[in-house]
């Protein structure tokens, strides 16, 4: 088992003609990732690599049954591919795009929860089950089949970090990106519950950052509720209080969102927290 | 630009005009405040605002004021405002709570003072679901618990539906009115504002101009190519890949005893322009010792090193420079810079200790 998207996961891109989405597709494939369809309005009755369909709309691709839909086109017009998508029923709704316009975020979070429909992102790097299933834009290479569970609201640092458990011998079970930006579709305690359920997940990884009081919620709530090993990492510690450290959501506000208490938070609920990403395998079992 | 948005929405807020010479003044319904437009708090502690109960006051609080230093700053516009006659102070606002996601209103009799002053039983906080929206009935909420007078509360139901307008169509994270007033003769007046937009936004905003007083010129200048940049005060000067990625590097560094100059993030990039364009920023930062952390993914090793190579060679740097490359076409890229004798380390670590080192720290 894995969390979210798994081996039989039949997943569609919006956006699959554009430079981004059309690289990271491919990449997806060599996954092993099953992309059952493409949608590109300007471009629909082609196909992508000789083999996906490309689709004008997101209902033409439901002949192809998706479960997931990857949604990697420019900020303005996310909005509208997530409603697309919703309306079209997909049960499970990955946006990387970056910088899109908080009050759309809210719109799309609300709805897809009104219909039962998991959002992840806008701003993530997406989703990876190890050996089944990767939608987004992580490296193919550096994953390794294991039973540690790793979720971040950053890119780079979580390849690094993943990087470090496999370079241990560890190895990785679903790695997620909930996305930089403040307002995102899941938070910690959301893929924490998964986790707990996943017999594939034996341990936890939680990498956090300044901004917002999600670390601290999911620290409250693993002491409660995970009875798995969880380590964390926390960046930003040394970030000065009111500037955005590159994601729209890493920024301390009237004194909220800093390194000091999220890290406290973890201390107090017995959450190791390694100095540096590196040190993060050392924690684990 | 919080009352210039306020106006266009039709939230009642102080006649006002703004005065760029002597010449200028007009006569004026008397008496007035004269305030220093200039992009900080605090400025009546600062002798930044005056009042006027003459012309000849006005006339002089002007030109006292016109091309005066405050904390540094010279004044070159001031606004003359009508005294407003304060029976009450009061205080709303609609913020975003990042963690239920939804806007939370805030309102509470009390008003004129910092919100964070104010005990909490004193104030009405109420989520609001973004999908219902504002609607009347929460703002009868507000008032009865205000305990606003019948008429006062028909104005204040009508300037919250404005509001929640507001903060939705100019896509606010923050629109604070503090102090609401309530005149002697009985209006509801937002005295002073706070908006602040949403930075993501702008594209479909164009009509205000977009100004962050927090903002150095050199952050300016790096937001204008595009380059998620910040000044520090340290001495090494940064470049990674990533949010994430790069304040983990400061962090690191800082643990090293390292000072960092600035975080910039080079995002996800195959082009190495761009790493070309980095380097002349944080150049311009002048550092003592560069530090480049990538690892590669979108952005691939061997571009970046091309990047490093090219500044190098264009921009004539004879600063110590480290670089560590890890993941897609790492080897590729070390060997390109060994070709041009800069000093690369396949993890962070190393680089780390190595760059504190070269700038004397530690």
């Amino acid at each position: 088992m894995s969390v979210y998207v798994d081996e039989k996961t039949k997943v569609i891109v919006q956006g699959i003609t554009g430079h981004q989405g059309s690289f990271h597709t491919g990449e997806m494939l060599s996954f092993g990732t099953k992309v059952v369809a493409g949608v590109s309005p300007g471009k629909a009755g082609t196909k992508f690599m000789d083999k996906v369909p490309v689709v004008g709309s997101v209902r033409d691709t439901l002949e192809y049954e998706p479960d997931a839909t990857m949604i990697s086109v420019a900020a303005p017009f996310v909005k509208d591919a997530a409603f697309e998508a919703i309306d079209a029923g997909i049960k499970f709704v990955y946006i990387l795009t970056e910088h899109v316009p908080f009050h759309d975020s809210l719109e799309i979070v609300h709805n897809a929860k009104r219909k039962g429909i998991t959002v992840i992102g806008p701003n993530g790097p997406g989703i990876t089950a190890v050996g089944k299933c990767k939608i987004g834009i992580m490296p193919n290479k550096i994953f390794k089949k294991g039973n540690v569970g790793i979720t971040s609201r950053s890119g780079t640092l979580t390849y690094e970090i993943v990087d470090a458990v496999t370079k241990s011998g560890r190895g990785e079970s679903t790695v997620i990106g909930l996305g930089g930006d403040p307002v995102v579709g899941l938070n910690y305690i959301d893929v924490l519950k998964q986790y707990e359920k996943d017999p594939d997940t034996e341990q936890i990884v939680l990498v956090g950052e300044i901004g917002g009081s999600n670390e601290e919620l999911a620290a409250q709530y693993i002491k409660k509720h995970v009875s798995k090993k969880v380590v964390a990492y926390i960046t930003g510690r040394s970030a000065p209080p009111g500037k955005r450290m590159g994601h729209a959501g890493a920024i301390i506000e009237k004194g909220v969102g800093t390194a000091e208490s999220k890290i406290k938070a973890f201390n107090e609920a017995g959450v190791k927290v390694a100095e540096y990403p590196t040190d993060v395998p050392s924690l684990l079992e | 630009m919080g009352k210039q948005i306020f106006r266009t929405h039709g939230i009642p807020v102080p006649a006002s005009y703004l005065v760029e010479k002597p010449g200028d003044v007009k006569k004026y319904e008397i008496p007035v405040v004269v305030k220093s437009q200039i992009l900080l708090g605090g400025r009546g502690k600062s002798g930044g605002i005056k009042f006027a109960k003459s012309q000849s006051e006005l006339d002089a609080a002007v030109k006292e004021l016109l091309g005066a230093k405050i904390r540094g700053l010279t004044v070159t516009k001031v606004l003359v405002e009508e005294m407003i006659h304060i029976k009450k102070e009061m205080y709303v606002s609609i913020a975003l709570d990042r963690t239920v996601k939804e806007p939370v209103l805030i309102a509470t009799s009390q008003g004129g003072v910092e919100i964070e002053s104010v005990p909490h039983d004193q104030l009405y906080t109420r989520h609001i679901d973004p999908m219902l929206g504002y609607s009347d009935f929460i703002g009868r909420e507000a008032a009865a618990f205000m305990k606003l007078e019948p008429d006062i509360a028909k104005q204040f139901l009508s300037l919250l539906r404005t509001l929640y307008h507001i903060w939705t169509s100019e896509d606010c994270e923050l629109v604070e009115i503090n102090p609401l007033v309530i005149t002697e003769e009985g209006k509801l007046i937002a005295a002073d504002s706070k908006v602040i937009v949403d930075g993501d936004s702008t594209y479909r905003h164009k009509e205000f101009e977009v100004v962050d007083p927090e903002k150095t010129p050199l952050e300016v200048e790096a937001q204008s190519k595009g380059y998620a940049f910040i000044e520090l005060d340290g001495n090494i000067g940064v470049i990674a890949n990533g949010a994430g990625l790069t304040m983990a590097t400061l962090d690191a560094l800082t643990l090293h005893h390292g000072k960092p100059r600035n975080f910039l993030d080079l995002g996800g990039t195959d082009n190495s322009e761009i790493v070309l364009k980095a380097f002349e920023l944080v150049m311009k930062a002048q550092p003592k010792a560069i530090l480049v952390n990538i690892f590669g993914g979108v952005t691939k090793c061997d571009t970046v090193a091309t990047g490093i190579a090219m500044a190098k060679e264009n921009l004539h740097i004879k600063l110590p420079m480290v670089v560590r490359l890890s993941g897609v076409r790492d080897e590729e890229g070390r060997k390109i810079l060994k070709d041009h004798d800069v000093e690369s380390f396949p993890t962070m670590m190393e680089a780390i200790e190595k760059v504190v080192k070269l700038a004397g720290g530690n």
